[in-house]
């Protein structure tokens, strides 16, 4: 099956800066992907080019195949959901919600019985008579969703819906969107620059770096498998190590970090070079006081900090060498290190991941 | 706002109206100054206009004598009312085509103009710079039996001796205001187009309205206010005005301002004046209550639209 939105080199320039970069992606019918990157990195201009806002200086943006760059954003079959909502604040909420088929010009009857429906979809079904501004923000949130979705778009475009909701409430509209998306099998694009917004609701993410697409995968890809320095450091927290490689049979390879034999994998797509980056996450870093006779090797080091965060404990180890490695474990009862106690890191080779510095 | 309890039922929530009253003593010194500058130059004035309208004249003295009679004149001597409707006449043309003029310039101003916005837009307000005299002046220069538009079609020969009707004539009038206040309701509709947020364009656009339809269902609505405010501004200030009666309209467009001063001045009749200045300040009171009232409701941003 064809994707049902296709970007091929998409490039936009404002004055003289390139803010999008010559972008590839493909969206698949039904997918929930997110564009996920800092502010700036020109997801938004991205999303803004699908919708029909910008147009782009080169490149193609094709919805079900056809090309559609030079048609208007009020004929294309996609709706935008906007950071600020966007609401008309002279309507109320059924009138809002009503606008898209009016303009559509379905029959008034058909009108109201498709409403009702939007809005028994976001349960907001006894508000029609208010005013957008009597509502609450993730009320408002919810109605800026029934607006886009009333004329059933064949991509709904979310920019970065949820950012003005309290954590408490984002994260309880993050499941409900994902519900949503996933009952009535609408293509999502979702932009946010939060990486656990992007891990928790998204079928595959494209992250986003300085107006190139650094990397699409599903969520535990990404985390597993960062093709670079910039994805492994954005996703997730980790510990980059410069290391050189000495020698590699298959995956594995035996790398050299300031003198030291280190144990690792290949990330995709790697080309080998002498200096490579090698990120280990926190909580695959076993930390003990004695050397275990199954590891592969061993770093020595001291701890500097012990942070208790609840169900975690974070700890800081310095390497003799300099070098600061910060480890993740699960809190238990007693604390089985304390500061300035010595210790001995290792990880398997598994979760060493060697990519291009 | 707060975490959202259950979905279905909840209460929106209002910011609070209005703030208690606190009332310190230094607060209350702090007031006294302007206190006494709105009752020496506001409320003794009104209070004494409003008693002068009450009494007589006779043989140009004033005589302490209450009766109705200068308002039964007011509403029966066709030379009273008569002005009196023709200047809110007036003041409706001029409102009229002040805002006919000022909505297209600060719609292409705002959105059509990207750069130098704030060039075209001083260009606008540089009038404002000059007096009022000029300005009115300047239409009798233009006007006049000898003026440039006598001059100029004389030229083009489509009139074979100077025309008097451009000077003179309530048309004058209402040219002259309608230049003076232009400015005025163009600021206050190019500010209400400036507060439409560009989110809500596109909004309606992505929803399948185009240019003209965004235009009738959601920028006029949102700028009424706007537009409301500057009509209120150029219809009152017109009410008032006597000037350019004055100066271009001749006898025949005498307007309420001129009678009230003939009657303080010329006449000696000051009970009758302040009668007719009473008339107008409540007329006018009662079209500003009903813009205000107008202005909020049409008003959606005040409070802003998002739930912050």
């Amino acid at each position: 099956m064809n994707p049902i939105v296709q970007l091929q080199n998409v490039e936009k320039q404002f004055g003289t800066e390139l803010v999008v970069k010559g972008i590839d992606l493909e969206v698949e019918k039904g997918e929930f992907l997110t564009i996920l990157g800092p502010s700036g990195c020109g997801k938004t201009t991205t999303l803004r080019m699908i919708a029909g806002f910008e147009t782009p200086t080169d490149g193609q943006i094709l919805l079900e195949g056809q090309n559609v760059v030079d048609i208007p954003p009020y004929r294309r079959d996609v709706n935008t959901v906007f950071q600020s909502y966007a609401l008309f604040p002279h309507m109320t909420i059924y009138e809002n919600v009503a606008y898209g088929l009016r303009m559509k010009g379905v029959p008034k009857s058909a009108q109201s019985q498709r409403v009702q429906e939007v809005l028994h979809m976001v349960q907001l079904e006894s508000l029609g008579n208010r005013k957008p501004m009597q509502l609450s923000g993730g009320q408002q949130q919810r109605v800026a969703v029934a607006r886009a979705l009333v004329n059933n778009p064949k991509v709904l475009l979310l920019d970065e819906p949820l950012g003005a909701l309290d954590l408490k409430l984002r994260k309880q509209m993050q499941i409900e969107l994902k519900h949503l998306q996933q009952q009535l099998g609408v293509t999502f694009i979702y932009i946010t620059h939060d990486q656990e917004e992007a891990l928790t609701m998204s079928d595959r993410i494209a992250v986003m770096n300085q107006g190139r697409i650094e990397q699409v995968a599903a969520p535990k890809d990404i985390y597993e498998n960062p093709q670079s320095k910039y994805v492994a450091d954005f996703i997730g927290e980790t510990n980059l190590l410069e290391v050189k490689i000495l020698s590699h049979a298959g995956p594995g390879v035996v790398l050299d970090f300031l003198g030291k034999k280190l144990g690792g994998r290949m990330g995709n797509n790697q080309a080998m070079a002498e200096r490579m980056i090698l990120s280990v996450r926190p909580e695959r870093i076993r930390v003990s006081k004695e050397v275990d006779p199954d590891w592969p090797f061993a770093l020595s080091g001291r701890v500097e900090e012990m942070i208790f965060v609840g169900s975690i404990i974070r700890t800081m180890v310095r390497l003799t060498d300099g070098m600061q490695i910060f480890t993740m474990t699960p809190s238990q009862g007693k604390a089985s290190l304390v500061k300035g106690d010595q210790v001995w890191l290792s990880w398997e080779e598994e979760d060493g991941i060697v990519i291009g510095a | 706002m707060q975490d959202e309890p259950s979905l279905s039922v909840m209460k929106p929530e209002h910011p609070p109206k209005h703030r208690k009253r606190i009332w310190r003593p230094r607060l209350l010194i702090l007031l006294i100054p302007p206190i006494i500058w709105l009752s020496v130059f506001l409320f003794i004035p009104y209070v004494t206009l409003f008693i002068n309208s009450f009494w007589k004249v006779d043989f140009g003295t004033i005589v302490h004598d209450f009766s109705f009679d200068n308002y039964k004149k007011f509403f029966t001597n066709p030379l009273y009312y008569g002005t009196f409707l023709k200047t809110l006449r007036i003041a409706a043309w001029v409102t009229f085509f002040s805002i006919l003029l000022s909505y297209p310039l600060a719609y292409f101003i705002h959105f059509k103009i990207k750069k130098n916005k704030q060039l075209f837009y001083t260009l606008v307000i540089i009038p404002l710079w000059v007096s009022y005299l000029v300005r009115a002046y300047a239409w009798k220069i233009v006007l006049g039996q000898d003026g440039i538009l006598n001059n100029f079609l004389l030229a083009i020969g489509i009139i074979h001796k100077p025309v008097e009707i451009f000077l003179y004539s309530p048309y004058a009038v209402i040219l002259a205001l309608t230049h003076i206040y232009t400015p005025w309701v163009l600021m206050s509709i190019y500010t209400s187009l400036e507060h439409i947020p560009r989110d809500v364009l596109e909004a309606s656009k992505d929803l399948g309205a185009g240019r003209f339809r965004t235009f009738f269902h959601i920028v006029i609505p949102l700028s009424l206010p706007g537009v409301i405010a500057g009509a209120t501004f150029a219809f009152v200030l017109t009410m008032g005005d006597f000037l350019a009666p004055q100066l271009l309209g001749g006898t025949s467009s005498m307007m309420v301002s001129n009678v009230v001063y003939s009657l303080f001045g010329v006449a000696n009749n000051w009970p009758l004046g302040s009668t007719i200045g009473i008339v107008t300040l409540v007329v006018v009171l009662g079209i500003l209550q009903l813009t205000h009232r107008l202005e909020k409701r049409t008003a959606s941003f005040e409070d802003g639209t998002r739930g912050r």
